[in-house]
């Protein structure tokens, strides 16, 4: 089973403290968000799990194994991309994707094959024998996230991987990395998107001013923090009535509060499962007031957010 | 040694094919970067310049003697070649991991950092050899068009010249770990061999009146030394005033096992400081 593990993980630059203490487990195949404000300490975490820097003190293990001791062993199925690397400007796509694939070992007869398929995943079949020089900061993300992918790794760490691409670039790259979830991968990623993060990920964790704040499930997380109730954004072809929204939906079974977040928009706080919110969608669907979409509300995440990481810097 | 990751289908090469993996792509990127052949134009016009120079008017000291040819000629041209190959090969290579961030995408690989240090040391040399091959060609082309051997000591002189790159590319890429700005790194490079390793050691020989022996430059006097007959003696103690006494100038010139010595052991030590440097440089 993929892990990663942070082990009292300290990062000090002088006075400063960038990373406190930190202990975290995450093990199995999932995905976690990892979350806080600028200098949170979130992209020091990430670069000590890749050698990039080094602890003060503390460890940063990877299936067990010390990055900074046996640094071989403890990347040879890691895929990363932290921050937005630059690739020789010089080479092609396949030049240095190829050069990454020798390094990590893929064996010379698969190698072609397995560079163009993550290039051709990454949409950028066209543009794999130019020079990346000449190349976007997109389109250069876009080749190190098929860098990251080559080795078809274990655990995948990532950085904030959407920055730099346009809308339909990020919703490849979720998609990729949703199906990497259905890999049995172990996907660890920072992000300032919430929304991207309730897309994708299973489990958040959440840091600020070095230290860890919370690690949980991403449902347990908005559950504590909501008062142990979850939301859902109603989407409505029409306008509806306010009676309908405070007396009919209010009213029903394990409902705590319904509102409308404008015309044709409502938000309904409900206690319970699953099982609940699909009863809950059936009684609505029956009142006949059109309902086009039904989804956990997208905002919840930032509330959570928002309370817990009560100031920046 | 091959290491495998118990999840890992792979194997990781070993950290010696690796050097050979970084050395193949970083010298792919060279051969094709402006500056290769803007250094290639460089080596060009300096053998062109020398080749018209010598044809058209025909200077007693290059055309007087075999040996006085290669003398004025490579002794006189080649370190110049060499410390400029350094600067262009080995200036950035390390810094530019940094400053350009293309370190972010090798170093977060199952790779050691050496690996990855000395493979680009490797390439920055053959890329090098590329040059001054260039100029040793032009150089044999002219010397057998006047004069119908290669003296000896041109082999020796040669395979000096080969040590002094060896040295100077250990000094460039140890000032390349040192800074984490590319052209912070080629400035002082550029200036410290053009410049100030030249004056310290005029400063030091000729007012202090100690030998340099501590600068490479000092050491590098052998690639022209040695295709002077006989070979200028260590230590040179003449009159200013015409017919004696007074004060003297002091004038130092590196033996052969000195010279060898200086360059060994600055390639050595540079070497090994780099390295360290670039194993603990953080990508902050």
């Amino acid at each position: 089973m993929p892990s990663i593990e942070a082990v009292n993980l300290t990062k000090q630059y002088g006075a400063f403290t960038a990373l406190s203490g930190l202990n975290l487990k995450i093990e199995g195949t999932k995905c976690v968000g990892f979350l806080g404000p600028n200098g949170a300490g979130k992209t020091t975490a990430l670069k000590m799990f890749t050698d990039l820097i080094r602890p003060t003190k503390g460890e940063a293990l990877i299936n067990g194994v010390n990055v900074h001791t046996e640094k071989k062993k403890a990347l040879a199925s890691v895929g990363t991309l932290i921050e937005t690397p630059e690739i020789y400007s010089s080479l092609t796509p396949r030049e240095a994707l190829t050069m990454i694939a020798e390094i990590r070992g893929i064996p010379h007869t698969e190698r072609k094959k397995r560079v163009e398929d993550v290039v051709a995943e990454l949409r950028m079949e066209e543009w794999i024998d130019k020079r990346v020089g000449k190349f976007s900061k997109g389109m250069k993300q876009r080749i190190c996230i098929a860098s990251a992918l080559l080795n078809d790794p274990t655990v995948v760490l990532l950085d904030e991987p959407t920055t730099g691409l346009d809308p339909r670039g990020m919703s490849e790259v979720r998609d990729i990395i949703k199906a990497l979830k259905g890999k049995n991968r172990l996907i660890f990623m920072s992000s300032h998107i919430l929304s991207e993060v309730s897309d994708v990920c299973d489990e958040v964790a959440m840091i600020n001013h070095g230290k860890l704040i919370i690690y949980d499930t991403l449902p347990h997380v908005t559950a504590k923090f909501s008062g142990g109730n979850n939301v859902v954004e109603v989407g409505l072809m029409r306008p509806v009535d306010n009676q309908i929204v405070t007396k009919t939906i209010a009213g029903f079974p394990d409902v705590v509060a319904a509102e409308k977040i404008g015309d044709k928009d409502l938000k309904i706080s409900f206690s319970g499962g699953l099982e609940v919110q699909e009863r809950l969608l059936n009684d609505i669907v029956k009142l006949n007031i059109g309902v086009v979409s039904y989804k956990p509300a997208s905002s919840e995440l930032e509330d959570v957010y928002l309370k817990l990481i009560t100031a920046t810097l | 040694m091959t290491q495998t990751n118990f999840e890992s289908k792979n194997v990781v090469p070993s950290s010696i094919a690796q050097v050979g993996i970084i050395t193949k792509y970083t010298l792919l990127d060279y051969v094709r970067s402006r500056r290769f052949f803007i250094m290639l134009t460089i080596t060009a016009l300096i053998s062109v310049l020398l080749t018209v120079l010598v044809g058209y008017y025909r200077p007693a000291g290059f055309l007087t003697s075999e040996l006085g040819f290669y003398s004025s000629w490579w002794g006189t041209s080649v370190t110049f070649v060499i410390i400029l190959s350094g600067i262009f090969f080995g200036g950035d290579a390390i810094s530019g991991e940094f400053q350009n961030k293309t370190g972010y995408f090798g170093v977060p690989n199952p790779i050691r950092r050496s690996s990855i240090y000395i493979g680009k040391w490797i390439a920055a040399f053959i890329a090098s050899i590329a040059i001054l091959g260039v100029f040793t060609a032009v150089t044999l082309g002219n010397g057998l068009y006047y004069f119908s051997g290669v003296p000896s000591q041109f082999g020796e002189s040669l395979l000096f010249a080969l040590l002094y790159l060896v040295a100077v590319l250990g000094f460039t890429f140890f000032f390349s770990s040192l800074f984490k700005s590319s052209s912070m790194s080629i400035l002082l490079t550029a200036i410290l061999f053009l410049f100030v390793f030249t004056l310290i050691q005029q400063l030091v020989a000729g007012l202090v009146q100690i030998e340099p022996w501590f600068i490479l430059t000092y050491g590098s006097q052998i690639i022209g030394n040695v295709l002077t007959s006989p070979y200028p003696p260590n230590i040179t103690t003449a009159s200013l005033r015409p017919g004696g006494g007074g004060p003297t100038l002091t004038t130092y010139n590196a033996t052969i096992p000195e010279g060898l010595a200086i360059m060994g052991i600055y390639f050595v030590i540079t070497a090994v400081v780099g390295l360290i440097l670039f194993e603990r440089k953080e990508f902050n």
